[in-house]
């Protein structure tokens, strides 16, 4: 009796909840499907810009593409002129700029992540690494020429361009590189502590590891940034016209950005078209360079999945 | 039960679920606990435990959720030192020899006192170097092969990966995955090993793999093992130390001593009302 009596109550709870439900589900999926078309369109204005900038660059360019364009020297001539020692000093400066912020940006991500005090003054070095990531790439042009054209006296060198465009990334490096030393998880620490290890042991033998994938990501949205840049190079002084691939750090130097923008500031309409043409050039070169970053950055997280 | 198995050098006679070298006077003390407290920032976790840990014998710390059971276990090989806002007061004794000193390097103390976690986190290398890496970094020289092998036959793994040494040790099951911390955690050859919950992640099958591991540990290694588990307690501890809370929220000492004193005969009414099921 009891029992029957229990079951008549929950039944006569379950009616009385039911009333003060309104589940609305088809409204809930209109309004699901609503944002997902807005979302959709965001996307989709993305990618018809991104297909107009292609277009505006190929249409012009396409027909301007040629080996000699690879392979040889800037000239007064449009038909003659090439961007060889542009592409020559872009890859110097972009691998020059990336062997520095690397080994400077993950030092000090690991010192800020692993070693410091967590106190006012790593807070402020954090707030200020953090603001120097939105600073005009021009500022930097300046400071490099100050420091490294002029006090470290290398002059208008390759050297000093690298040495620019690395300062000019290395914030970028330092925040992607703490958030992916940040993101490897706590019980692989301990679990290397408990061993026994110590933390120079833990930082080379895990966390670094762990960490690389998202290391590497910084550093090839880093170099993207480095290959285009021109208004540093300018200030430290690259050169429209240099007639020989760069032959050593010291040696004077253009870049292809430096190429194109002054190619396409002439007055003539051959080398407008010339201009687009490097712009597929420096395109496919980007492209290839992320390939093989990419490429490299799987085959770490694949070892380091294991 | 069916996993009361073992028999031991000078069995007594008796028919309960209790292991049976249960702990005598003469036992010599590996870990000593005294006044212990450990404070996180303002809050005061752990309030005057007084411990101690017999040699080669399976010590089992219980207790309710947030009673600071794992908190004293991981001042014992300074783990707590990772925690920034951490303080330990008191005085662990490590053979006689104080291990919360300030002049006492954390990393020689953890080579002593290896730790198994309660979640298992295999290194994401092979099933070789994770065992290997522990040893090696601790400046091992014999031969690694056979080191590694003898680590995890000791935490019987062996035969289930001897063919697959190369996989990685994040491929294995969960239960397999533990296993494989507890082999690397002998690779550095401790005197100590302190497990923090170590099956409560894992099925039942597993769990009493662990269970029978441990047993056979237990001749070479001092244990001690936090447990949610009473029946676990039970059926693989020599000495059980329960913990509970005070009325401000502290972790405490209630009482500890022989495990089949604790489950049968205690002494104090809150280990009796938690041992039965009436608080928890």
């Amino acid at each position: 009796m009891t029992a029957r009596a229990e079951v008549k109550t929950v039944t006569q709870v379950q009616t009385e909840a039911a009333a003060s439900w309104n589940p609305r589900i088809s409204a809930r999926r209109t309004i699901g499907s609503i944002w997902q078309w807005i979302f959709f369109l965001a996307t989709a204005v993305a990618i018809v810009l991104l297909g107009m900038l292609l277009w505006s660059i190929i249409e012009p360019g396409w027909n301007w593409l040629s080996w000699h364009l690879i392979t040889d020297m800037p000239s007064r001539k449009a038909a003659q002129a090439g961007m060889n020692s542009g592409i020559w000093g872009s890859i110097w400066i972009v691998l020059g700029a990336a062997a520095f912020s690397f080994v400077v940006g993950v030092g000090t991500a690991i010192y800020l992540e692993e070693y410091a005090a967590k106190n006012a003054l790593t807070r402020f070095v954090q707030t200020n690494i953090s603001n120097l990531a939105g600073v005009p790439s021009v500022v930097y042009g300046l400071l490099g020429l100050v420091f490294f054209v002029q006090w470290l006296n290398l002059g208008r060198s390759i050297a000093a361009g690298a040495l620019t465009m690395g300062m000019l990334i290395l914030p970028v490096v330092v925040i992607a590189s703490q958030e992916a030393i940040r993101a490897v998880p706590l019980s692989l620490r301990q679990a290397s502590y408990g061993l026994g290890a110590t933390k120079w042991q833990t930082v080379r033998s895990h966390v670094l590891p762990s960490a690389m994938p998202g290391i590497l990501t910084g550093m090839i949205l880093s170099m993207s940034r480095a290959i285009g840049e021109t208004a540093p190079l300018i200030v430290v002084g690259a050169s429209s016209l240099v007639l020989s691939r760069p032959d050593g750090p010291l040696s004077a130097f253009t870049a292809m950005p430096v190429q194109i923008f002054n190619w396409s500031a002439r007055p003539q309409k051959e080398f407008e078209h010339l201009a687009a043409a490097a712009i597929i050039v420096l395109m496919i070169i980007l492209l290839t360079m992320n390939t093989v970053a990419i490429i490299l950055r799987q085959r770490l997280s694949k070892r380091n999945r294991m | 039960m069916a996993v009361q198995t073992r028999e031991h050098a000078t069995p007594k006679v008796s028919s309960s679920n209790f292991k049976q070298n249960a702990t005598a006077e003469s036992d010599e003390m590996v870990v000593q606990l005294r006044d212990l407290n450990v404070h996180y920032g303002t809050f005061h976790a752990v309030s005057d435990v007084n411990v101690e840990v017999p040699k080669n014998r399976i010590t089992a710390f219980i207790g309710p959720s947030g009673c600071g059971k794992s908190t004293v276990l991981r001042c014992i090989n300074r783990m707590n030192d990772l925690v920034p806002s951490a303080r330990v007061e008191g005085s662990i004794l490590y053979f006689g020899q104080e291990i919360l000193s300030p002049k006492v390097d954390p990393v020689e103390v953890r080579r002593r006192i290896g730790m198994v976690f309660q979640k298992p986190n295999p290194f994401p290398k092979s099933i070789y170097d994770n065992v290997a890496w522990g040893a090696k970094i601790n400046g091992f020289k014999g031969n690694m092969n056979e080191h590694v092998e003898r680590c995890l036959r000791q935490a019987a793994l062996w035969e289930e990966v001897k063919d697959k040494l190369k996989e990685s040790g994040m491929a294995l099951s969960g239960g397999q995955q533990q296993r494989l911390c507890i082999a690397r955690a002998l690779a550095i050859n401790p005197d100590v090993i302190l497990l923090d919950e170590p099956a409560s992640a894992l099925d039942p099958i597993s769990t009493l793999k662990i269970e029978e591991l441990l047993r056979e540990l237990e001749a070479n290694y001092t244990i001690i093992i936090v447990t949610h588990n009473m029946q676990q307690a039970a059926r693989v501890s020599d000495k059980t130390v329960f913990f509970s809370l005070n009325e401000r929220r502290q972790g405490i000492l209630v009482e500890s001593g022989p495990t089949e004193k604790i489950f049968t005969n205690p002494d104090d009414s809150r280990t009796e009302d938690y041992i039965t099921g009436r608080f928890g």
